[in-house]
């Protein structure tokens, strides 16, 4: 009875997320709509995109309550993502910077 | 020999091995596709502010990118209630969930498909820009992950499925690990659309 009790209130909780989606994808493309400089539409587009891949990873793939290896295999993948795409961004700020202090002319490889 | 934790839990990670397989190469797909956005990063970043212009030139469907992802949220949704009717022990609610999770995919691969061709017929190819290239090889690979998560669902909403009535919690467990490279496979065209349609 009580395992009944949980999956129906699991049940509504999926389609609660699943309307909480749909929601997002519409303002994701409403939000592309707004008259707003490249970085802030990216930074609000993105923002909008992590909310809604948060909340498919932590109820629809049960992240929310799941075993602890889990989460340590996660974090060590979410690390090396990290320095994945941290690294040729900060090439780039760095190379951006040596143009911006050699005034205008990087310097050739 | 029977293999060990098939169904029951490991008692060190509190896991049985399929769980923590998927989980394992769920990781391994994240290092995947985090390369090609670290690359899309590098591309768009050394456009030399030529990226608006070939994004411009592409002219991506965004009205069909839209319905896409409506049509994968749904998948989604149709996945985790195929998932809780085994949990329930209802055989024919998941076939329905898992057959409509399928069609789902298929509706995808329709549409990638009538987008693709309007691409190709307007001479955008993969070696057109920069832009088409990685745009072409993100979503293709993306769509190689739902034609593949089409058939692991396929496979057990059908003749897979003779296992519910053999040893049910397998199934059901079965069901889990393919309905977590289903949602991933959702998870990452939640990016893939913002990136290449809307940003």
């Amino acid at each position: 009875m009580s395992d009944h009790a949980d999956l129906d209130k699991t049940v509504r909780t999926y389609i609660l997320v699943f309307v909480a989606l749909m929601v997002g994808t519409l303002v994701t493309v409403l939000a592309a709509e707004l008259d707003v400089s490249v970085p802030l539409a990216i930074t609000i587009g993105l923002f909008i995109a992590t909310v809604k891949a948060s909340l498919v990873a932590c109820f629809f793939m049960h992240l929310i309550d799941e075993k602890r290896v889990i989460y340590w295999a996660l974090a060590l993948t979410g690390a090396f993502l990290v320095a994945l795409v941290a690294l040729p961004l900060l090439t780039s700020v760095i190379d951006q910077l040596g143009h911006f202090t050699s005034g205008g002319g990087a310097e050739p490889h | 020999m029977e293999i060990p934790y098939t169904v029951e839990a490991h008692p060190e990670t509190g896991l049985n091995n399929g769980k923590i397989g998927i989980w394992l190469f769920l990781t391994s797909e994240v290092m995947l596709f985090g390369a090609l956005f670290a690359t899309f990063i590098m591309l768009r970043l050394g456009s030399d502010g030529q990226w608006a212009h070939m994004q411009e030139e592409a002219e991506l469907n965004i009205p069909l990118a839209t319905i896409n992802t409506i049509v994968l949220i749904a998948s989604s949704l149709t996945m985790v209630m195929a998932w809780a009717s085994l949990m329930r022990g209802q055989l024919g609610r998941f076939k329905l969930f898992g057959w409509a999770t399928v069609g789902c995919g298929g509706i995808f691969l329709v549409i990638k498909y009538f987008e693709y061709t309007a691409k190709f017929a307007h001479d955008h190819f993969p070696s057109s820009n920069t832009y088409l290239a990685i745009y072409f090889t993100m979503t293709g690979l993306h769509a190689l992950h739902v034609i593949g998560g089409m058939a692991w669902n396929a496979y057990f909403t059908g003749p897979g499925s003779k296992l519910f009535h053999t040893n049910r919690q397998w199934l059901t467990d079965r069901v889990e690990h393919s309905g977590l490279f289903w949602h991933f496979v959702d998870l990452v065209w939640i990016f893939l659309f913002p990136v290449f349609y809307l940003l």
